[in-house]
């Protein structure tokens, strides 16, 4: 038994005749390259990313500063003063014009596009419980998928299916906003808002809305449901939860530039009830740059990086001529 | 009762061998033996194997089966052997969880992780299992020839086998289940069996079948046989065997000489008939298979604690979060319109508390990532293959028997890397167990010129010593060489040293005779007849021809003969004897025959010696005799035996020789040499038959007092010897050994040996290997034997613990730093120390000596010698040793090590790790050890950190969106983070990692004291890379979340939704980890490279493939890289500085503590890189011999010390001479 154990291991042990490579793999003796941090290695690498970090970083910073950003909370100013101790009995009220007009003033010449955008705060669309009530296959598929248990409790009214069904469609945020500058009015372009993935693969083109908003439980915007989900593009943005709280959405585009000085009318109508859960409401116009919006942090860091390792570079350098001369 | 007769029985049988054919009569005259109750129910029917098909004699068939597993039972057993790991209960218990809405995930994504890790840990042991599988049907369709019907042998798998069945076994061939011998090739039914597979004993053993089956002697004769066996049940124990064989109504009894064990092989016999009495798993080798106690090692234990550290975060963070839970569901959430109360408990502000419940179990299976899945499965996967380049290692593979070095438990490799002490057998082990004749002294006369290896480590010392490296030394010296001479009396003159050295190289040419290392041309050649005392050289050659129990074999390529001989030393004597010209030829039953070549005449002369009696060796005994009658009638007694016994029973007038021999002994014993003496007597006639009937009644006689009758009797006889001389034979120390040990000490390890030699044997291996040196204090510890047989127990105790307390005052009292002891003990004082109040003492001191020796021991006693250090000590302890007697020290220790190759495969078997040569360990400790150790415990660390770098994120994040359990990242990305997208860099890390290469590793063995300071696995370490982890994860989530929170990230003025920002995150977390194990790597072969980046590129690639699924299975993931990410420079942007941030501090805690404080690889690797060690070889080598471990034992202690000595000799000179001139 020990002679037969024998011989079939020293047949794993054949690598006498195998290939150079696989012999050297079968010894842990591969060819290799085996990086040392020495002294120099460290200080260039150090040096090397200052040199590389703070360049971003002021690039970024400079692209950031570039952007004009006009942001204007309106939810306090927008409730009559009769309200002003009830604000939630003023927005549930329907009967009370929602009507507002705030007028921003432009710091810095903006050029087209601007971005529209509204900004919820304290507002919780990244929680589980709201962000699982949707039904993708019935956004796409509309009626003929009926397997909507995810989105009670808005799955079903008066026993008909609610389409869009779920809390996410149910809660869209319908403030509407109309733009003036003197007389002459501003289009807001409201296409091409949200993904074009979004509104050619996961909403549906023939799916209508149905049965939406009908129910006891009132929530936030209605849909025209003679336009098929794929063209709601104020629903397709909502609907893509927010990663915190506090969020900005798309609103639309306002094609043309403002001048320095110009006094842009918002004229809104502050439907979205922010006031039971005390969130704020704000307006935003920004340009934008190669980076995106207004982001300074980016910039700041890049250069805070890039500045401690140089720093890095010249202590380890100090040090090391130090420790070096000692010996 | 059964059982003490047999064994009484055993015992006589194996001491008189060969005295049966005198006496035979005696076999008979006991009854059969009277089988009652239970344990002797079987029954066999001989050549009836048909009456065994049915109940109740349907025993079990030949097949054997090793398996852990069989196809029904392997699901269950497996999954039950996985779920054992509380980690895994863990994962299934969140697995079952996400079948319920409490989850966070979905339940996919629980399951499959889970479902992959298990199942290839399963697929682990089903491959194992399989191989084993292989193995036994390797066994199991061996061919035997079984007798069919008619006299009529056919040939049958083994595992066809029945019980009752004729087998036919042919020389060199493996029984093929435990048969009853019924006749063989020889006519008086003997045959000759080797049992390395039972016991690991190298000798052959005798069996002989009884008288009435001995017609049974070819294959006709089984036409018509009929016989019954009863005997005992199956039983595990080798050495015992009771049953009664009946044949025509007439009852003869069996005894384990009439039994064939299986797995034993029959030798120098052509061919037996056997019947089978136990199959498979019924065979006595079977039922003696025990499996080896699973050992787990420390850095598994450890990293168990640290799994526990982490389910306590784990714990704690979802208390946090179900708490914030609550509150928020509680105080906020009936404000938040937009989601209404749930008619559910999930989220009830109602019932807050029970909702925050609910939501502890969510938070639970959610932070799961803080502890890794694929952490167990990852370093078993990393193991196996460790241990598959152990086995492949070439410089492990022992040309000579063809045998690689096997890792035959993986999971221990790490632990190989952190050993403390080492204890080591002797025989087989740091010797091969080879005996060679090297001297003798005949007549008062020493003759054999070669040199012993202690002579001439001692002569190649001296040289060492003579001439100094250091050459500043050398120049201070004037005198030189000669001053050192007149100074240091011990020490022979320089012409007999160079002789020494020169007969060595000398002996290099000659053809190397096995057994044979003699060189002296006295008597070499027929030329001892010359010599004055011829007489007695034809006494003591004629002796070492005649008195053994060995068995000629003859060589046909050479014509000369070989000899199987019970143990090494009698085989060096016969191959002794046939160079001096008495070649043994021939043994019958009651003859041996020599074949002598006396210069007088050309032509050798056969001569036949009668073998009167033979009285067997034992250790009690200490000698071995035979009684002869030569050609002319004269009776004569032939002893050998150890020298203190031999001398003792000298005549008056055989003291001749007396004072020479002695002094010749002594200075064989100092050489490393076993000794013994050789005596005869010359026996009238009458005074033997005396005696012979009293022995012979004796031998008959019933009852318990037989042993020590016969004993006393044997005694009487061999009185009145005449002294001839002596013999040494040299105990062969391994190839390599001493270099070893000395490679192995400089690497920080104790060396222990446990032997079962004597004392002074020990002592001389001891030199021989360098665990012993001149100048070193040795501390013996031994009660003498009048005091064990006179005093009382207490006494003896008291006695020992003072020896030991004086031990401990002398090693503490010196002042010399260099200073080395050593504790040499011997078993019987040891079993008094092993009793617990003493063995702290005892180990106290044992750890304060450089080297501790123990001879004499047990196998117990060196199973509890081990346990002892490994519980005392706390340190790692590994046990090497080949035979069965170290079985258990191997089970013993924290790691066993059996050597493979000569020896039985019970050492190997019961072994952790099985190595052919001890030089091996040194290569197996100091550079896989090394390796695998740093590997598993830079792998455990990486583990933990990219888990807690990754699932600390998900908490954070959930901070943010009200404790509502919602995780920013996509399920699928962190079904993969474990199993596919970090998983292979660090499987690479634990396989491949080197911090120094192979080489390095040998030169510089002080390395590997970081494994046993266990500096890269501390909880300073650890806590660092979780640190490290905490870092990461703050980087990684906060400066994403403020990147990305509120601002357009494209030029589209699009801005980041959770997929987004997910996405952007979970790149960062790729990328920081994968750059972060690329750092810790200090050698990256293409492959390292490859499974690196490669998983950077996997992630992308997989984000891409992911995104061109259905909306329906990648959700808002769907073209998230080409649509949203990839266009939009900030994500880039993002990850770099993510990136950079993450691995900013640990580069520079790593190029700070190279450039300031390096470890000592740190230093080499340094070295390397600039290549300075092809450059400035002086430095090199200067580096070298600063990284050596302070050692007191091996070569480079003995030069040291002996430098040392010069250099404090010198001074001392120095100053005598230079003060008077001075006037300081």
């Amino acid at each position: 038994m020990a002679s037969e154990e024998r011989s079939s291991l020293s047949a794993g042990v054949e690598s006498h005749r195998a290939p150079v490579p696989v012999h050297q793999f079968k010894q842990q003796n591969l060819p290799a390259c085996k990086p040392v941090l020495t002294p120099a290695w460290v200080i260039t690498t150090y040096f090397l990313i200052g040199v590389l970090f703070i360049p971003i970083g002021f690039i970024s910073l400079r692209a950031s500063m570039g952007v004009v950003e006009i942001v204007d909370r309106y939810d306090t100013e927008c409730v009559p003063n009769s309200y002003k101790s009830d604000k939630v009995a003023y927005v549930k009220d329907m009967s009370v014009s929602k009507n507002c007009t705030r007028y921003l003033k432009v710091k810095k010449r903006m050029k087209a596009p601007i971005y529209v955008y509204y900004e919820l705060d304290n507002y919780y669309q990244n929680h589980r419980r709201y962000v699982k009530s949707r039904n993708e296959q019935q956004l796409l598929h509309g009626l003929r998928y009926n397997s909507t248990s995810s989105c009670r409790p808005l799955e079903l009214n008066k026993g008909l299916p609610i389409v869009p069904c779920g809390l996410v469609a149910w809660s869209l945020f319908n403030d509407s906003y109309s733009f003036s500058r003197g007389a002459e009015k501003l289009n807001v372009n409201r296409k091409n808002i949200a993904w074009q993935s979004d509104r050619d693969h996961k909403f549906g083109k023939k799916v209508h809305p149905f049965n939406f908003q009908n129910g006891t439980l009132i929530g936030g915007g209605k849909l025209d449901s003679r336009i098929p989900l794929s063209d709601q593009e104020d629903l397709i943005v909502w609907m893509r939860t927010a990663a915190l709280p506090s969020f900005r959405k798309l609103y639309g585009r306002i094609e043309e530039d403002l001048d320095e000085d110009d006094v842009v009318i918002v004229n809104l109508l502050n439907n979205y009830n922010t006031y039971s859960f005390g969130g704020k409401k704000k307006i935003v116009l920004s340009t934008s740059s190669w980076l995106g919006g207004r982001n300074n942090f980016l910039g700041m860091t890049y250069i805070l990086v890039g500045a401690s390792s140089m720093f890095i570079a010249l202590v380890f350098l100090l040090l090391h001529k130090l420790s070096w001369a000692r010996q | 009762m059964a059982n003490g007769k047999i064994r009484a029985k055993l015992k006589r049988s194996s001491l008189y061998t060969f005295g049966g054919c005198i006496t035979p009569q005696a076999e008979d005259a006991d009854g059969p033996h009277q089988l009652q109750g239970p344990g002797y129910s079987r029954a066999v029917f001989c050549n009836q194997p048909q009456r065994h098909q049915k109940k109740p004699y349907k025993y079990v068939s030949n097949y054997i089966s090793t398996t852990k597993y069989n196809i029904i039972t392997f699901l269950p057993k497996a999954l039950f052997e996985q779920f054992r790991r509380v980690a895994n209960v863990y994962f299934l218990l969140a697995a079952i969880l996400s079948l319920t809405p409490v989850t966070p995930f979905s339940a996919v994504s629980m399951i499959a992780p889970l479902a992959f890790v298990v199942g290839l840990s399963m697929a682990k042991e089903a491959l194992e299992d399989w191989r084993r599988f292989i193995q036994d049907m390797k066994v199991n369709l061996r061919k035997a020839s079984v007798h069919k019907a008619d006299g009529v042998f056919a040939y049958k798998p083994w595992m066809k086998i029945q019980v009752g069945d004729v087998v036919k076994v042919e020389k060199d061939q493996f029984f093929p289940a435990d048969l009853l011998l019924l006749s063989s090739s020889y006519e008086d039914g003997i045959c000759y069996v080797e049992t390395m597979n039972l016991d690991g004993e190298t000798n052959l053993k005798v069996k002989r079948s009884l008288e009435v089956t001995l017609p049974l002697d070819d294959d006709d004769s089984f036409k018509n046989f009929a016989g019954t066996v009863t005997c005992e049940d199956p039983n595990p124990n080798l050495y015992t065997f009771v049953g009664n064989l009946e044949i025509d109504r007439q009852l003869y009894p069996l005894d384990p000489t009439q039994i064939l064990l299986r797995d034993s092989k029959l030798r120098n016999t052509t061919y037996v008939y056997g019947v089978v009495i136990f199959t498979g798993p019924d065979s006595k080798v079977m039922q003696n298979s025990t499996r080896s106690p699973s050992k787990r090692s420390r850095i598994e234990k450890q990293m168990d604690k640290i799994i526990y550290v982490l389910f306590t975060l784990l714990v704690l963070i979802s208390i946090i979060s179900s708490v914030g839970f609550a509150v928020k569901t509680q105080y906020q959430m009936p404000d938040w319109w937009y989601m209404p109360p749930d008619d559910k408990n999930l989220y009830n502000p109602d019932k807050a508390n029970l909702s925050g419940f609910y939501h502890l179990i969510t938070a639970l299976i959610l932070y799961g990532y803080l502890i890794p899945i694929s952490l167990y499965v990852s370093i078993e996967v990393v193991k196996v293959l460790q241990a598959k380049f152990i086995n492949q290692d070439l410089h492990m593979y022992d040309e000579d028997s063809g045998t690689p070095a096997q890792a035959r438990t993986s999971n221990l490799n790490e632990e190989l890397g952190q050993v403390d002490t080492i204890l080591s057998d002797k025989t087989g082990t740091l010797t091969c167990n080879q005996m060679d004749f090297l001297k003798c002294s005949i007549a008062g006369t020493a003759y054999g010129l070669s040199a012993s290896e202690v002579e001439l480590a001692a002569a190649k010392q001296m040289a060492m010593d003579l001439d100094p490296q250091d050459h500043d030394f050398e120049r201070n010296l004037p005198s030189n060489n000669a001053g050192f001479n007149n100074g240091r009396s011990n020490h022979s003159s320089e012409i007999e040293l160079e002789r020494i050295i020169r007969s060595k190289d000398e002996n290099h040419h000659k053809p190397v005779i096995k057994g044979f290392n003699f060189e002296d041309s006295r008597i070499m050649n027929g030329n001892w007849s010359r010599e004055p005392h011829a007489e007695v050289l034809l006494l003591f050659m004629r002796i070492l021809a005649v008195c053994h129990t060995a068995i000629p074999e003859l060589n046909e390529a050479t014509g000369s003969f070989n000899y199987e001989a019970e143990s090494p030393d009698e085989g060096a004597f016969l191959v002794a004897a046939r160079e001096f010209g008495f070649e043994f030829c021939k043994r019958t039953q009651s003859s041996i025959f020599v074949r002598e070549r006396h210069p007088s005449s050309k032509e050798p002369v056969e001569r036949e010696f009668k073998l009167l009696n033979l009285l067997d060796f034992t250790s009690k005994r200490k000698r071995m005799s035979v009684i002869v009658r030569d050609e002319d009638g004269q009776i004569f007694l032939f002893c050998k035996g150890a020298d203190s016994i031999i001398f003792d029973r000298l005549a008056k007038n055989g003291r001749m020789f007396e004072g020479a021999t002695t002094r010749h002994l002594n200075e064989y014993g100092e050489a490393g040499l076993r000794t013994l003496a050789l005596a005869y007597k010359k026996i009238e006639e009458a005074d033997y038959s005396a005696w012979n009937e009293e022995f012979l009644r004796a031998k008959t006689s019933i009852g318990g007092d037989r042993e020590s009758m016969l004993e006393r009797i044997s005694d009487m006889m061999e009185k009145d010897l005449i002294l001839l001389g002596a013999t040494a034979v040299e105990d062969k120390l391994q190839k390599g050994v001493p270099q070893c040990i000395d490679k192995l000490a400089q690497a920080g390890l104790k060396i222990w040996v446990l032997t079962g030699d004597k004392m002074e044997t020990a002592i001389n291996i001891g030199f021989a290997c360098s665990l012993l040196r001149h100048g070193m204090k040795q501390i013996c510890i031994a009660a003498s034997a009048e005091m064990l047989s006179q005093e009382t127990k207490e006494v003896v105790k008291e006695n020992i613990l003072m020896q030991i307390t004086n031990g401990s005052q002398m090693v503490k009292l010196e002042k010399d730093p260099h200073a080395a002891f050593a504790l040499i003990i011997d078993g019987k004082t040891l079993s008094y120390v092993l009793e617990t109040d003493m063995k702290h003492q005892f180990l106290n001191l044992a750890v304060d000596c450089a080297s501790v020796i123990c001879c004499r021991v047990s196998p117990k006693q060196k199973a509890l010698v081990t346990r002892l250090v490994k519980e005392g000590t706390g340190k790692i302890t590994l046990a090497i040793g080949d035979g069965a007697n170290d079985v258990g020290m191997i089970q013993e220790a924290d790691i066993g090590v059996g050597i493979s190759g000569v020896e039985g495969m019970q050492a190997v078997m019961a072994s952790d790790f099985a190595i052919a040569q001890f030089r091996f360990l040194e290569r197996l400790l100091v550079v896989h050890g090394h390796w695998c150790y740093k590997r598993i415990a830079q792998m455990i660390c990486y583990f933990f950190y990219k888990n807690i770098a990754f699932g600390l994120t998900l908490f954070y994040f959930e901070a943010f969106t009200g404790f509502s359990g919602q995780s920013v990242y996509d399920d699928w990305y962190m079904l993969l983070f474990n199993v596919i997208l970090t998983s292979l860099p660090v499987i690479s890390l634990g396989v491949f990692e080197q911090d120094v290469s192979s080489e390095v590793c040998l030169q510089f063995p002080a390395l590997y004291q970081q494994g046993p300071k266990n500096l890269f696995f501390d909880w300073y370490r650890i806590f660092g890379w979780m640190g490290n982890g905490l870092y990461s994860s703050l980087v990684i989530f906060f400066l994403n979340i403020i990147i990305f929170y509120d601002q357009a990230f494209r030029k589209g003025g699009q801005t980041a939704d959770m997929a987004a920002v997910g996405t952007t995150m979970f790149t960062c977390i790729i990328w920081a980890v994968n750059c972060q194990i690329a750092l810790t790597m200090s050698h990256f072969t293409w492959i390292q490279h490859f499974l690196v980046w490669g998983s950077v590129v996997t992630w992308y690639i997989f984000l891409f493939l992911y995104g061109m699924l259905s909306p329906l299975v990648s959700g808002n993931a769907f073209r998230i890289l080409i649509e949203a990410l990839a266009p939009a420079p900030l994500y880039w942007i993002t990850t770099l500085l993510v990136t950079a941030t993450c691995n900013l501090p640990y580069f520079a805690h790593l190029s700070f503590q190279r450039a300031f404080h390096p470890m000592d690889h740190h230093v080499i690797q340094e070295i390397k890189y600039y290549k300075k060690d092809e450059e400035d070889r002086i430095m090199w080598t200067r580096e070298r011999s600063k990284a050596r471990q302070e050692t007191k034992i091996g070569f480079t202690a003995r030069v040291d010390a002996t430098i040392r000595q010069f250099k404090g000799r010198l001074q001392k000179k120095h100053h005598a001479s230079s003060s008077p001139m001075s006037p300081v």
